[in-house]
């Protein structure tokens, strides 16, 4: 039998680990490295950039409250779609991870359905429900609760809708990975020794069931922050997150340099965020939920 | 790249004695070497990069009823009469579809549908223009001489692309909301009238917004003296709008959804909506914008291909088809063509072929403007 001790071969592992290596270096590593030399490069009035190390773009960058106050603003949209996908998601897993329905793989595939239909499609729908000629005001109006339609779209509102629309499934599958693995014995111990069921829920269940509501969370405030297509699509003239900035900098006007700082900061701040989320529940929690 | 003209350069060199028999062969086989080093691995990826081979052109456009029309009127005859394929791209600006340009390999886009004289400028000044052999396009000669003009001012006499519509934008109002009294009164102010708030849209591109806000503001777009007054009418308008729409599907929703009562919008697009029966008004406001398309030839491309492909869209019965399609002008010059009665109706069709009615940017000065607005642009557009 071929020995596992890694003393006599030292390299098996590298040499097992190389393809996810090799992928890592090449999609990730090399490609962040480009961003942040382009970063410290210059961009002239005819679009060119000028080779080189300068601080220019970082100072900007770093210096203007401008760019604060959309990160700012970023953070509120993200931090608000994840409260809102906690409180809200937290009941469909409670509910699928308790039931006792025999078909309950149904269920958690109907939370993947709205995968199957593209991201900007499933945002653009909102058009159609939410729009002055969308289902809601048609709704109200042939109750004869409105009697014009009400102006609903094109706010920092519907940008988060739109984005719990998103995430909501993110969520529900984390939260349910965990509540599926507390032991049910634990509630009926707390049930034996009088607590009500609420009491159980508080004091056993929603504890337990912490590290899968911080995985959640984790996942749909680093996606809600990098978000691009939702303030576009669902936002007013002023609802613009950060990474509006980067496409604007970087399309708009051919300032890949200082899109390139734009990203990197953006790219800080959520890794910053993965790194503390990590130290303190580890990111075993987050592989569970993807099986 | 015309490898096969290489070759038989080669050929000739061989068979005129200067080059002899060891060296001709040598010559052959580091081609050969190369082609099939570099031709198999990449050509397959090429292929799926959609890039350009000599049988084929890759062509990109602002998609909608223009692409369509393209496609159409224009692709799919000269693919059955030529047997080179169109493949058919789509962007939704000018500056976004720079950004795919300037991060590609020469070759990989071939012609691309642009916006006026200002695009014509920033592409040659980040050197991807060309030089377009006009013995190739004698229909060329049927097309408005002002419109080529102002191309070969730019690239020394040479042409890169050629005009192929033009048309202008000016405002579009739901006359269920807005009269007709109303629009001309108002003129380009009323984009930012109190009386509309939340009604009223615009399109989020910075050169347009500032057109419109040197009007506001009873300025020459082409010389604005108070900057600051266009930056002010910009915020105003900004705080009183419902959206700034990105594209033109998005421009026609708005306003078949009544979302908004009045924006600035594509002179071809409004026409669009009214063919459709909505009831939209459509106002070219005194100073309004006006500006041409062209379809210009990116360095890198399969010149003699791309050549065949701009001489044919220029037969007068596929411009006029095209025309008729898209709802925009075509470039050809009225007095030199017969054009029909359906192009003659188009909104800003000028019978004279002159163009002397519709203002255009100044290419000189909004290029020298360009990095400082357009940043500046981007802060206003954000609240600032």
């Amino acid at each position: 039998m071929a020995s596992l001790d890694p003393q006599e071969k030292p390299l098996r592992p590298w040499a097992l680990l190389s393809p996810a290596l090799t992928a890592i270096l090449l999609l990730l590593v090399i490609p962040v490295c480009f961003i942040a030399v382009y970063s410290f490069w210059l961009r002239t009035a005819t679009g060119a950039d000028i080779a080189g190390f300068h601080l220019d773009n970082w100072a900007e960058v770093l210096g203007d409250a401008f760019y604060r106050d959309i990160l700012g603003f970023t953070i509120w949209i993200a931090f608000a779609t994840t409260v809102i996908c906690a409180l809200v998601g937290y009941i469909p897993a409670y509910f699928i991870a308790m039931t006792q329905f025999r078909h309950k793989a149904y269920l958690l595939l109907l939370l993947m359905l709205p995968f199957w239909i593209s991201y900007i499609i499933r945002t653009m729908s909102w058009i159609n429900i939410l729009g002055t000629s969308g289902v809601v005001n048609v709704g109200l109006q042939w109750l004869g609760l409105t009697d014009e339609p009400i102006q609903m779209l094109y706010n920092q509102w519907t940008v988060i809708i739109g984005l719990v629309h998103f995430l909501l499934p993110f969520m529900i599958l984390n939260v349910y990975v965990s509540l599926y693995a507390i032991d049910r014995n634990l509630i009926d111990a707390a049930r034996s020794l009088g607590s009500t069921p609420w009491q159980a829920f508080t004091e056993v269940t929603l504890p337990l069931s912490l590290p899968g509501l911080a995985a959640g969370s984790l996942l749909c405030f680093v996606l809600a922050a990098g978000t691009y297509i939702t303030p576009l699509v669902l936002g007013g003239p002023t609802d613009a997150m950060f990474a509006n900035l980067v496409f604007d900098a970087i399309i708009t006007q051919l300032n890949w340099p200082l899109g390139s700082a734009l990203s990197l900061v953006l790219l800080a701040l959520l890794g910053v965020l993965v790194a503390v989320y990590n130290r303190f529940a580890g990111m075993g929690q987050i592989a569970k939920s993807f099986g | 790249m015309d490898d096969t003209k290489r070759y038989e350069r080669l050929l000739e060199r061989y068979r005129n004695g200067d080059l002899s028999r060891r060296t001709f062969l040598g010559l052959i086989g580091a081609a050969g070497t190369v082609a099939g080093v570099t031709g198999g691995p990449f050509a397959a990826l090429r292929r799926h990069a959609q890039a350009a081979t000599p049988e084929q052109v890759r062509f990109d456009g602002w998609g909608g009823v223009v692409s369509e029309a393209f496609r159409e009127y224009a692709f799919e005859p000269y693919t059955k009469k030529t047997g080179i394929d169109v493949v058919d791209g789509t962007f939704g600006g000018a500056d976004e579809y720079l950004a795919r340009v300037k991060a590609s390999q020469p070759g990989e886009f071939n012609i691309a549908h642009l916006s006026g004289v200002f695009d014509y400028v920033r592409y040659h000044n980040l050197e991807l223009s060309t030089e377009l052999n006009e013995d190739n396009i004698p229909n060329l000669k049927n097309v408005i001489t002002a419109l080529t003009d102002v191309f070969r001012n730019v690239t020394d006499g040479t042409l890169s692309a050629v005009p192929y519509d033009y048309g202008t934008t000016s405002l579009a109002y739901n006359r269920k909301y807005i009269s007709d009294e109303e629009i001309k009164e108002k003129g380009a102010k009323i984009l930012i009238d109190p009386a509309y708030e939340g009604k009223i849209g615009g399109w989020g591109e910075w050169k347009t917004r500032i057109w419109y806000g040197a009007l506001q503001t009873d300025q020459d777009p082409n010389g604005i003296e108070d900057m600051d007054a266009v930056w002010d009418a910009i915020r105003t308008h900004r705080d009183l709008a419902l959206k700034y729409w990105g594209s033109g599907a998005e421009l026609m929703s708005l306003l078949a959804e009544e979302e908004i009562y009045v924006t600035e919008g594509w002179s071809g697009r409004i026409k669009a909506l009214q063919d459709e029966g909505h009831d939209l008004g459509y106002y070219d406001p005194p100073g309004g914008l006006g500006w041409q398309e062209c379809l210009f030839v990116l360095k890198g491309s399969p010149m003699a291909a791309c050549e065949e492909l701009l001489n044919f869209m220029l037969e007068p019965e596929v411009a006029i088809a095209v025309a008729e399609g898209q709802n925009y002008p075509p470039a050809l010059d009225p007095t030199k063509v017969e054009l029909s009665e359906k192009v003659k109706k188009l909104p800003a069709f000028d019978p004279t072929g002159t163009l002397s009615g519709l203002n255009f940017f100044d290419p000189p000065y909004w290029n020298s403007n360009e990095a400082e607005w357009s940043k500046t642009f981007g802060r206003v557009q954000k609240g600032y």
